[in-house]
């Protein structure tokens, strides 16, 4: 399935835009898709950490991820 | 009473003070956190806020709802400014209106030092010579 990812902070640079979109197969999980980031985009093993949000909350590496879900790249937060 | 904002023009500490103002209230904590002109000796210029506004926005809510929970608080306001602001401009105003001032002093800290952790918003900041995302790096 494809998926449409957003991007916020240093992640909008590491894959050098706001949006971008990867396929990765149905039965996708958060960690999976953190994986396969990893794997294109070595840079975001360097971070200090970064999660997911699916549909605006935060969800851990065993969530099921499904298409047309909103789904965020969360680099570690700097607000305050 | 609660009240969130996310906001891209200057931020009111009065309003802030009015909007949590509660006859039940024995005392009103206000955090002010102020952009400052150093980080670790170096000179900033400005800092960049940017947020992924509506989780910014369900997350402050959770953390008031949170305090006002545990410490009894009759009022809440978190206000948060996205956008470019310069040094000594108001980057967010916690206040927190309690029955005993102790809980307010306890229920603003947890909730500054919470939305620190958990808000999805991002500051750049921007020195003379180049830029860094805060906090993004171990």
């Amino acid at each position: 399935m494809d998926i449409e990812i957003l991007a916020f902070g240093i992640a909008k640079d590491i894959v050098k835009g706001s949006t971008f979109s990867v396929q990765i197969p149905a039965e996708s999980t958060v960690g999976s898709l953190k994986s396969h980031l990893c794997a294109t985009y070595p840079e975001f093993e360097r971070l200090a950490s970064f999660a997911i949000a699916v549909n605006e909350a935060y969800q851990l590496d065993d969530f099921a991820i499904s298409e047309g879900d909103e789904v965020v790249i969360i680099p570690p937060v700097s607000g305050g | 009473m609660i009240d969130i904002q996310l906001k891209d023009v200057p931020l009111s500490t009065e309003e802030c003070n009015q909007l949590v103002a509660s006859a039940g209230a024995g005392g009103t904590v206000v955090f002010v956190g102020t952009v400052r002109d150093q980080t670790k000796g170096k000179k900033v210029v400005r800092l960049e806020f940017e947020a992924y506004k509506p989780m910014a926005i369900s997350e402050m809510r959770k953390i008031a709802e949170a305090a006002k929970e545990k410490w009894s608080a009759h009022k809440i306001a978190i206000h948060h400014r996205v956008g470019i602001l310069d040094i000594g401009a108001i980057a967010v105003i916690i206040a927190v209106a309690t029955p005993h001032r102790k809980a307010a002093f306890e229920a603003c800290e947890y909730a500054i030092d919470t939305l620190k952790e958990t808000v999805p918003i991002w500051k750049k900041e921007i020195f003379e010579d180049g830029e860094v995302w805060v906090a993004a790096h171990p």
